[in-house]
């Protein structure tokens, strides 16, 4: 059996979603004594997937691949795939992934397995476990078809290194046409991504008002992390929907989620249920928050915010 | 412009989500189902092209008899017509090639559906379905223009947003932004009773083909309780954040 993963990259550089990607290939190629081969569309640093536990890397590179297209690049992986017969596909969570892996599901007539948190159950016939009912619950999910591909959720594997000898080769597919185009990218620049982030500060309604939120955004920037918030308050246009955290919004799967005046609505706390650590801040100790999180303060998000903010500032200088 | 939005029948967001059967079927006792929230932005969406550019508009679901209440409520929406496949949606594949039949038959320019369902999450069915009919699609969609034959579609991305230019036949998987959460309609009394008189088609599935089952479900463990922090005592938080949770 052969294992072929799609690594995405940004601006040259491997995003570090396709190095959780590598470790978890290549645990389930140890196991199976098979071998995990990468391909990497306009990534400078493939061959650091070696790192990682991937045999082989093929590098295509090409300008007209600079701005993502899912046909495209789901045609490279088809061609890659074929390639290398491969018979398992793994590929991330990300937009990208989620824009071109049905249609390379259909192209490869491989089964798609969606939101994949664990290693395979069994390789043939494919079991793994995937959430369900937007993190309210798991599905173990049998696979019948000769070829898969496994969308692995974010953070859900993380990194394991296993050094290994790499080879890169260049690899020049056929790139399709297609007839949609990006004509304009708008991507704010210097701030986390949720989709990326390690750690995410979100803010509810018990902020009061869109002008309160340098308290979330200056936490939020001691820590590196990205800033989210609670249906309401996007509803209400205090913030932007791209920040709206929760079953009809994002899913949030940060190794840290801080969640400030947020009540904890069930259709929130869904949407950050893969969340490893959730700490709550909240003056309602009977908020339902408590009940699904690691950590919580009862107090006043004006105060307790700012005191914290300043306590971590001194706490990064320390630990630098 | 002939419109399609497909329907998933789905359990409301704060439904508790149980098992039976040996924890191999949805335990639908008590659950109340609704129009899934990212095809009804999607259906929302499609009303303003039929009040503002003419576009025809029919809905199509994958399901049983028990789902026709919550396409008769997309038809009170205002949809003009409904077509529901009579099968069990097995997997998005299965649903995926059903819907494909549909759309290569009534030859549709556009049709939008929910970047995913809220039960399955799945994800998959536009972008199958796109293929299927090769058709152009753009996921994640946020905002749709059309022009003649021309769209402009804007896709949410990791970070951002883009916008994409492309052409009919168009499959887009949409998600709030398309329209915002005050545009939804809630069915007024003239719309429910208009939907009763139209027209519901009952078609039986062409396949019975799915790439995947699901063995069992399981919920996840039960949470520990929560350890308080007195909100003077902030170095503790910070003590355990880093030494314990090891997160900072």
């Amino acid at each position: 059996m052969s294992i072929l993963i799609y690594t995405e990259s940004e601006g040259g550089k491997l995003k570090k979603t396709a190095f959780e990607l590598a470790s978890y290939a290549s645990a389930i190629a140890t196991q199976q004594g098979s071998s995990v081969t990468a391909v990497a569309i306009n990534a400078n640093d493939a061959e650091e997937l070696g790192n990682y536990g991937v045999h082989k890397v093929l590098t295509v590179s090409d300008d007209s691949l600079n701005n993502f297209s899912a046909k495209k690049y789901a045609s490279i992986i088809q061609q890659t795939a074929e390639k290398e017969s491969a018979s398992l596909v793994i590929v991330g969570s990300g937009s990208n992934d989620k824009f071109l892996a049905p249609i390379l599901s259909a192209k490869l007539n491989a089964a798609l397995v969606p939101n994949v948190v664990e290693l395979p159950e069994s390789i043939s016939p494919l079991k793994v476990k995937r959430t369900a009912f937007t993190n309210k619950a798991f599905a173990m999910t049998e696979v019948d078809t000769e070829k898969a591909i496994i969308a692995l959720s974010k953070n859900s594997f993380g990194l394991k290194e296993n050094s290994t000898a790499v080879t890169s080769e260049s690899f020049s597919p056929s790139i399709p046409e297609d007839a949609s185009s990006v004509t304009s990218t708008d991507k704010v620049s210097g701030k986390v991504a949720i989709a990326d982030a390690e750690i995410v500060v979100s803010g509810g309604r018990g902020l009061k008002g869109p002008e309160n939120w340098n308290l979330i955004e200056n936490l939020a920037e001691v820590l590196g992390a990205a800033t989210a918030c609670s249906k309401p308050v996007s509803d209400m246009g205090w913030r932007p929907h791209s920040e709206h955290v929760g079953q009809t919004g994002k899913p949030v799967a940060s190794n840290l989620y801080i969640a400030v005046g947020i009540s904890g609505a069930i259709q929130h706390l869904a949407g950050v249920n893969s969340s490893k650590v959730k700490v709550v801040i909240n003056n309602d100790a009977d908020a339902p928050f408590f009940k699904a999180a690691d950590y919580g303060i009862v107090g006043d998000a004006f105060e307790v915010v700012p005191k914290l903010t300043e306590k971590l500032k001194e706490f990064k200088a320390n630990n630098a | 412009m002939k419109i399609l939005v497909c329907i998933s029948h789905v359990p409301d967001t704060t439904s508790k989500i149980n098992f039976t059967d040996g924890d191999t079927k949805f335990d639908t006792n008590g659950v109340q189902f609704v129009i899934n929230p990212n095809d009804e932005f999607g259906l929302t969406r499609a009303m303003w092209f039929k009040e503002k550019q003419g576009a025809s508009v029919t809905i199509v679901n994958v399901g049983g008899p028990e789902t026709e209440p919550t396409l008769r409520k997309a038809l009170a929406i205002g949809a003009d017509e409904a077509i529901r496949i009579n099968a069990t949606p097995t997997d998005g594949f299965f649903v995926a090639k059903e819907l494909a039949k549909v759309v290569s038959e009534g030859n549709y320019d556009l049709v939008i559906a929910g970047r995913e369902s809220i039960d399955y999450n799945g994800g998959m069915v536009p972008g199958m379905l796109a293929t299927f009919t090769d058709a152009n699609f753009v996921n994640m969609c946020i905002g749709l223009e059309i022009e003649g034959t021309s769209a402009t579609a804007i896709r949410e991305i990791d970070g951002g947003k883009e916008t994409i230019s492309t052409n009919l036949p168009l499959v887009v998987g949409c998600q709030k932004g398309i329209v915002e959460e005050k545009d939804l309609r809630i069915p007024n009394m003239r719309g429910i009773m208009m939907a009763r008189k139209k027209q519901l088609t009952v078609l039986e599935p062409s396949t019975s083909e799915s790439h995947t089952k699901i063995a069992s479900f399981e919920k996840p463990a039960a949470k520990g309780a929560v350890k308080l922090v007195d909100k003077d005592n902030l170095d503790e938080l910070i003590s355990l954040l880093h030494n314990e949770a090891k997160v900072i």
